[in-house]
């Protein structure tokens, strides 16, 4: 029975799909209207990170590399429904990647740097999501657990390349004096190199956000949405679940590595403390929090990771604890959020309120017909 | 060879406790197809609890028991108050709740008992027993630690075998809907199952910490070592857990003692993943057809 009602659901997106894909006067649009608002979002980061303080500026330059992490995360686990513990890990390869190419010596410019980086977590990446694609659930945590626990080993295995447990030492990527100049000359901000990276950072991360926008609405977002809710149906529908699934976890760690290579350079050292189990859990965090599957809800989450740590942290401190025991306040947030969540508004921030929107507009729908007759 | 037959000794001792952990993580499955990631997190917490009694007492005894019986309600409570409402969603759920419970028992106990590592003093002698001239790597601890693992399984199959609750507990796994037809409370059954698990983790927590040092921490190996394990058996089967507990306590020994201690958890990863792809339902698994 619910076979059969999936296999007509699945048939008429991918009809949709067919029907969309000759007129590209509507696709093109839906690109245009996405990468405005993306130009829009970089031209508001930039103004505001002029006008916030140095502290403010420097959580706004973290925010910039938890959200290619936890925007790829909700793609994966939202829309393809495959959950995955080993994203601190993945982020971990972007990093070590930058670290060993970026070290004390005069490197590549920061863009190659980065592209290598994704390339090599994208390779890791695909041997974990055919390993990944043939497990779900409960076994997929398990093995992306083991995966995040024990990949920061080698960092240690390998002290000689990889540092140990003392980490890497990142040299930041400077603007070029041309670059400098050129922006104090003529809109007259002063380019430090805090802030520098800032923009770099956003730049990437919008950079993210606009290809997955554009991604999800396409056609691999509508079969991944299917597998996600159907396997059976989608397979029925032609679909090659094990090739859309690791598909889709390549995406998702290509977003992982532009992370990884960011927390790299804005930190400015790569050490396997970094790179821990909680690491994973936090973008769990921001994705539960702020809808599975939802961009939006990702750039939410990542803010709330941002912000709410210094602020539950403080908030330890006023209580009168130490240093230590704040610290780990907001894991502790963590962990109560996860469940309030998924007991309370399994759907997240956005997700909810979606849901609520619809249903009105569902009722009023109702109403208005039942009014007519 | 001596060193051969003390690192392959040392596994099996190892490979007793995963087999504990295995089977509490075999326990909350077959009951409720959930796989409680937060079970090492709520042993560490009690494994700390039983060492503010071990200290304040000085009595092992007295600490084993608040360990066991603090085990015992914590399971309990989490599978009434938190994890009942996930039960029957999405398994995506559940796996995100009892995740939420890892990371938060995790932080919870930095934040009570302290981040540094304390020593928890072992009950019996952590000196190997000579044999003739040779001292084997076998210590009266070892011994203890697999004399205790073995007589709780003793006393958990006798539970699951020879009392009407064993019954009860094995039909509301096997069928929640008609054991609920005949009378059993299913409910309270899954609740009870929850707090065994409960109990054997603080079992296998406070052997692991007996001579060692323990940290908020020091049980997130052992959940993927347990999780291996399990799914190594199966994930429903006892005697599965117990031989996969075995067998990884001793491969993980062999890559400790010849090629890199930390590399033990991605060689557990390694072990894994060949089990998921080339035998799916594991070694020992009741059940025929089961997609992972």
């Amino acid at each position: 029975m619910t076979v059969e009602a999936g296999s007509t659901e699945a048939k008429t997106t991918s009809a949709e799909g067919a029907v969309r894909q000759p007129g590209s006067g509507l696709l093109g649009s839906t690109f245009l209207r996405h990468a405005l608002l993306m130009l829009l979002a970089y031209v508001g980061i930039l103004l505001l990170l002029q006008v916030v303080d140095p502290f403010r500026g420097s959580q706004l330059g973290e925010m910039a590399y938890f959200v290619p992490a936890v925007a790829g995360l909700t793609v994966l686990t939202g829309l393809n429904g495959q959950i995955s513990l080993g994203h601190g890990a993945l982020m971990a390869v972007g990093a070590y990647t930058t670290a060993v190419m970026l070290d004390e010596r005069e490197g590549p410019p920061f863009l190659l740097v980065v592209l290598l980086s994704v390339l090599t977590t994208v390779v890791v990446g695909a041997v974990v999501g055919a390993a990944a694609a043939r497990l779900h659930g409960p076994y997929l945590a398990g093995a992306t657990l083991a995966l995040a626990v024990g990949l920061p080993g080698l960092a240690l295995t390998f002290e000689g390349t990889l540092g140990g447990e003392q980490g890497l030492p990142v040299r930041p990527p400077r603007a070029s004096d041309g670059l400098e100049s050129f922006v104090e000359d003529t809109i007259g901000w002063e380019l430090r190199s805090q802030t520098y990276l800032a923009y770099l950072g956003w730049a990437l991360a919008l950079l993210v956000l606009f290809l997955l926008s554009n991604l999800i609405v396409s056609r691999y977002g509508r079969t991944w949405r299917a597998v996600r809710d159907d396997e059976v149906a989608a397979e029925l529908a032609g679909i090659d679940l094990g090739r859309m699934r690791i598909l889709a976890f390549v995406v998702s760690a290509a977003c992982a590595g532009v992370a990884g290579s960011l927390i790299a350079v804005v930190t400015r050292l790569t050490a396997p403390t970094t790179f821990t189990i909680v690491l994973s859990i936090s973008l769990l965090v921001a994705i539960v929090i702020g809808g599975l599957g939802s961009l939006v809800g990702a750039l939410l989450g990542s803010a709330l990771l941002v912000f709410l740590r210094p602020a539950v942290t403080d908030a330890g401190n006023a209580a009168g604890l130490t240093d230590a025991q704040s610290a780990n306040i907001a894991p502790l947030v963590y962990g109560i959020v996860l469940i309030v969540v998924m007991l309370l508004a399994p759907r997240g921030v956005v997700g909810s309120i979606r849901f609520a929107f619809l249903n009105r507009k569902a009722k009023q729908q109702l109403s208005a017909a039942s009014a007519s007759r | 060879m001596q060193q051969f037959v003390n690192i392959t000794l040392n596994g099996l001792t190892v490979g007793f406790i995963y087999s504990a952990f295995a089977l509490c993580l075999v326990l909350i499955f077959r009951a409720t197809r959930i796989i409680n990631f937060g079970q090492g997190a709520q042993a560490m917490f009690t494994t700390y609890i039983a060492l503010e009694v071990l200290q304040r007492s000085g009595s092992y005894a007295l600490a084993l028991l608040t360990a066991l019986v603090s085990g015992f309600l914590l399971g309990g409570i989490v599978e009434r108050v938190i994890v009942r409402p996930v039960e029957n969603g999405p398994e995506i759920n559940a796996v995100i709740v009892t995740l939420g419970l890892f990371v938060g028992f995790v932080a919870l106990a930095a934040i009570v008992f302290g981040n540094s590592f304390e020593g928890f003093a072992a009950p019996f002698g952590v000196r190997g027993i000579s044999v003739g001239d040779a001292t084997i790597a076998i210590t009266p601890n070892n011994l203890y630690n697999i004399v205790a693992v073995l007589v709780a399984m003793a006393l958990l199959l006798c539970l699951f075998r020879f009392t009407s609750l064993g019954l009860q507990m094995r039909a509301s796994a096997f069928g929640q809907e008609v054991a609920r037809l005949l009378g059993v409370r299913v409910g309270r059954m899954l609740t009870l199952g929850w707090a065994l698990a409960g109990m054997f983790g603080s079992l296998a927590g406070i052997l692991i910490a007996g001579g060692s040092f323990i940290s908020p921490s020091f049980m997130d190996g052992v959940v993927v070592f347990g999780f291996v394990a399990a799914v190594l058996g199966g994930l429903d089967s006892f005697v599965g857990a117990v031989v996969g507990g075995i067998v990884l306590g001793l491969t993980t020994n062999y890559v400790q003692g010849y090629v890199g201690q930390e590399l033990q958890t991605l060689a557990a990863l390694a072990i894994l993943m060949t089990v998921l792809l080339a035998k799916p339902g594991g070694l020992f698994s009741s059940s025929v057809a089961r997609r992972v």
